[in-house]
């Protein structure tokens, strides 16, 4: 069973609060749908929890059978997909699934990622650079990415944008997989996404 | 896909390979270099080349066009990952100590391919000439290692900045003080007319492997702390 536990987050950006008082606890099997109107912090929230982003007060605390995850095994069970990252131009999908197959460790074999890559629409175009992909397939292949470690803890962070129908539920089918398998949070402002996880959560403007 | 050991070694690879072939495809950070390396080399050709310098001179201006052109390429291998928004992927996937060997792997590359491209033109356009070969390599290799092993780490510093390029050289210059000097001392003594050995310039070069060993140690140690925001 995983855990993970928000307290009270606080988050300033300058003299600005962006996050006040954030808590809530999640456990394998939970969902969890971040919502609010722009502006009100979903990103900022996601990226605390996920690590890249220091908040100002308040703790977030990651639990696995054995404890409290180490740095490492929590680097191995998270994934965050989020709309300002990207992967990298100039590689081919293939060699950006195997960079970072390789960097959480994992054994990466072809077969695997032409599965993946078909999986996620993108079959027949493993050999295709990421800078040559559409805006939805960069997104797919983003999934892609987040879905090579098959992580306990998995942030999307507006994970339908950009993505026609097709790709709409693929996503679907991963947020519907990762909500038997581990935990889930989603970032989003459609209206449409609140019903994919249990759980909401409004953040105040 | 199935877990597998994957030593650091295997990932600072990994983080190399992936640097070299983002470069090799756009050639960002070795045109920046050999465009200022062949820049500077011609106007001081133009300007000093006939003349009898003494090697002292000599050595300063090699020194200050490698110096000078490391400064506008080295910095893209963070300021690349800032910019394309690569970084975050990387940060939550890669271990900071891969990331960084396998970095200033890469600088080091790029450091030794400037100066084996510059040090032969500048032989050739100033007429300088060279007593002791082994010992200019020796010193060019050790340079090389100090050079990239500071700048590493100011380049993770400086690629979250707004005035990078400007900040790089400024935060750089300081802290490699040092290291110029010694190499400059070095190299005059394998330009010199009296041609002196490895043992006119112990301390010298004592200074140069002290300072590559201390820089990529401190680095090593610090690294995680700049990666991390």
């Amino acid at each position: 069973m995983y855990k993970l536990e928000v307290n009270n987050i606080i988050k300033n950006f300058a003299s600005r609060r962006v996050l006040r008082k954030v808590s809530f606890s999640l456990q394998t099997g939970d969902s969890l749908a971040v919502v609010g109107k722009n502006g009100s912090g979903k990103t900022t929230l996601l990226k605390v929890i996920a690590g890249l982003i220091r908040a100002s007060k308040g703790t977030v605390a990651y639990s696995g059978p054995n404890g409290k995850l180490s740095r490492d095994e929590l680097q191995s069970s998270l994934s965050y997909v989020g709309p300002e990252m990207t992967l990298y131009d100039a590689l081919t999908a293939e060699e950006n699934l195997k960079f970072f197959a390789t960097m959480r460790g994992l054994a990466w074999h072809l077969e695997e990622s032409d599965k993946l890559l078909s999986k996620m629409g993108l079959n027949g175009r493993g050999r295709d650079k990421y800078g040559a992909y559409s805006s939805g397939m960069k997104q797919r292949l983003k999934c892609a990415v987040a879905l090579l470690n098959e992580p306990h803890y998995l942030f999307l962070d507006e994970p339908t944008s950009n993505l026609d129908e097709d790709g709409k539920q693929i996503v679907g089918d991963i947020i519907e997989r990762q909500k038997e398998n581990g935990i889930l949070i989603i970032a989003t402002n459609e209206q449409k996404e609140y019903g994919l996880a249990e759980k909401l959560y409004q953040l105040d403007d | 896909m199935p877990k597998n050991s994957i030593s650091l070694m295997t990932k600072a690879f990994a983080v190399l390979k992936k640097d070299m072939q983002c470069e090799f495809r756009t050639r960002y950070a070795l045109n920046a270099i050999m465009l200022f390396g062949i820049t500077t080399l011609t106007v001081v050709s133009f300007s000093v080349g006939q003349k009898n310098l003494p090697a002292e001179v000599h050595a300063a201006l090699f020194w200050i066009i490698i110096f000078f052109s490391a400064m506008s390429g080295l910095a893209q291998v963070f300021i690349r990952e800032e910019e394309a928004k690569t970084s975050t992927v990387l940060r939550l996937t890669a271990s900071p100590t891969a990331v960084y060997i396998g970095k200033l792997t890469f600088n080091l590359f790029l450091l030794f391919f400037l100066e084996l491209i510059i040090s032969p033109l500048f032989i050739l356009m100033t007429d300088v000439e060279v007593r002791n070969i082994l010992l200019l390599a020796t010193v060019l290799a050790l340079g090389a290692i100090g050079l990239a092993g500071a700048t590493t780490l100011i380049a993770a510093i400086i690629s979250k900045s707004g005035a990078k390029g400007a900040l790089f050289s400024v935060l750089s210059f300081p802290i490699l003080l040092p290291l110029l000097m010694g190499a400059i001392k070095a190299t005059t003594v394998a330009f010199s007319d009296t041609g002196g050995g490895f043992s006119d310039v112990s301390s010298e070069l004592q200074l140069l492997i002290s300072y590559g060993v201390i820089m990529i140690t401190a680095s090593l140690l610090l690294f995680e702390y700049v990666w991390e925001e």
